[in-house]
């Protein structure tokens, strides 16, 4: 009986990490909105955040009802805060410059879409439905951002030493992806989610091969920050949830 | 009392709001049409998980069928199978290429296997007719175009720009 409620809470956890991921950065993504620095990729930009959101609708929307206290897509995107927030730090990394941002994204697809691959064997027939469903898109964002990562890294002198200082600055941010805690290793050992330890070897692999194509180096530093996953974020997150958590907190009756 | 052919026979009315020129039964979303009681239930997949006009269809198909006179309607949403491209029908397809818009080339889309083909990520290995002049000579602008379902293309022959379906 325990273990069930324990399991319970586990993946609520679980699903709340990979909505959360894929909310943040769909809402980084999304300031791009108008502003990108060429209209081609102005409007790719809004797509990809738009899938992200699409995919948080279906991860957030089952980690409510799996919670079972009513709780909606909507209640756990505009009414928890920070703390509560269980997303990678990697994604609340501010925009920077596009090269900052096309790098941002290159990390995480490059664990989001293996790791999507991993759910979609999940024992629980409601997540693999939604990892098959999201993987098909999360692999035309890959593609994407490692074309671009690989045009503007091998670029000119000024794109190299923008994508090269990107990933200096990013690449202390990755480790967390591929660390599981407790959590993890529960859910891994009931089957509902891949083992994160297994992410490392197809991330790894794919990471050196498009950077290396990039002509730029991985950063010899082996330090890595953790704690998103835990609810320890970086000062970056709440500002960014005041202006995404506005509208329904000051109208919260507001309706579309 | 209404029969569930001729509810699919309505819905073949319903046009895409974003695609005018073809269906929700030609796109291959509705997935399913029952009856339960005095209620009609449709059961539509979406396209991509965040494409904005799945409210809108919804919407639509409710709207026609009321109109038809079917008082209660529900609507269902069912992930599995996930859409695909391969659903769209051939009328659809060249439905498509009159609007203006190429039509997926089956079996092209994205895998997630970018490891070991790094190399051809930036090549043209995909052959995207024109839909306006036919001409194979064509290029990728954007792997992204004006909804979540297609790429921006452009014909080096006419020089126009075009819109591609891409497959998933």
């Amino acid at each position: 009986m325990g273990a069930v409620v324990d399991l319970d809470a586990a993946l609520f956890e679980g699903l709340c990490r990979l909505g959360d991921s894929t909310l943040v950065l769909g809402h980084r993504v999304s300031e791009w909105c108008g502003q990108a620095p060429v209209l081609e990729e102005d409007i790719a930009l809004a797509n990809v955040a738009l899938d992200l959101i699409g995919q948080t609708q279906m991860w957030l929307g089952l980690a409510g009802e799996v919670e079972g206290r009513e709780r909606t897509s909507d209640t756990l995107a505009y009414h928890r805060d920070v703390w509560d927030f269980r997303n990678l730090l990697l994604v609340e990394r501010p925009n920077g410059d596009f090269g900052h941002t096309l790098m941002r994204q290159f990390l995480f697809d490059a664990w989001h879409q293996p790791m999507l691959a991993g759910l979609a064997q999940s024992r629980d027939t409601r997540v693999a439905e939604i990892a098959v469903k999201a993987g098909k898109e999360v692999a035309y964002h890959l593609e994407r951002s490692a074309d671009l990562v690989i045009r503007l890294g091998d670029g000119s002198g000024e794109s190299h030493a923008r994508m090269q200082a990107a990933l200096d600055t990013l690449w202390p941010y990755t480790g967390e992806m591929m660390v599981p805690d407790a959590t993890d290793a529960a859910l891994a050992e009931a089957g509902i989610m891949p083992d994160l330890n297994g992410l490392r070897t197809t991330w790894d692999a794919l990471v050196q091969d498009v950077l290396a194509e990039a002509t730029l180096t991985i950063p010899e530093s082996g330090f890595m920050h953790k704690g998103g996953k835990q609810g320890q974020h970086s000062e970056h997150l709440g500002h960014m949830l005041a202006t995404m958590q506005f509208l329904p907190r000051a109208y919260p009756d507001a309706t579309w | 009392m209404v029969n569930t052919a001729q509810i699919w026979e309505w819905l073949a009315e319903v046009p895409d709001p974003e695609i005018p020129v073809i269906s929700v039964t030609e796109l291959g979303i509705v997935r399913d049409v029952a009856l339960e009681g005095d209620a009609v239930v449709v059961t539509v997949t979406p396209t991509y998980s965040g494409c904005p006009a799945t409210a809108a269809i919804n919407f639509e198909i409710e709207r026609a069928l009321r109109e038809k006179g079917v008082a209660n309607v529900r609507m269902q949403q069912r992930l599995s199978p996930p859409w695909t491209t391969d659903w769209l029908t051939d009328a659809a397809r060249d439905k498509l290429r009159a609007y203006g818009i190429a039509p997926p080339v089956d079996g092209t889309g994205a895998t997630g296997v970018v490891a070991g083909r790094v190399k051809r990520l930036t090549g043209a290995a995909l052959i995207v007719a024109c839909p306006r002049c036919g001409s194979e000579h064509t290029q990728k602008v954007s792997q992204h175009g004006s909804t979540p379902c297609k790429a921006a293309y452009q014909c080096r022959d006419c020089l126009e720009p075009f819109d591609y379906f891409k497959c998933i």
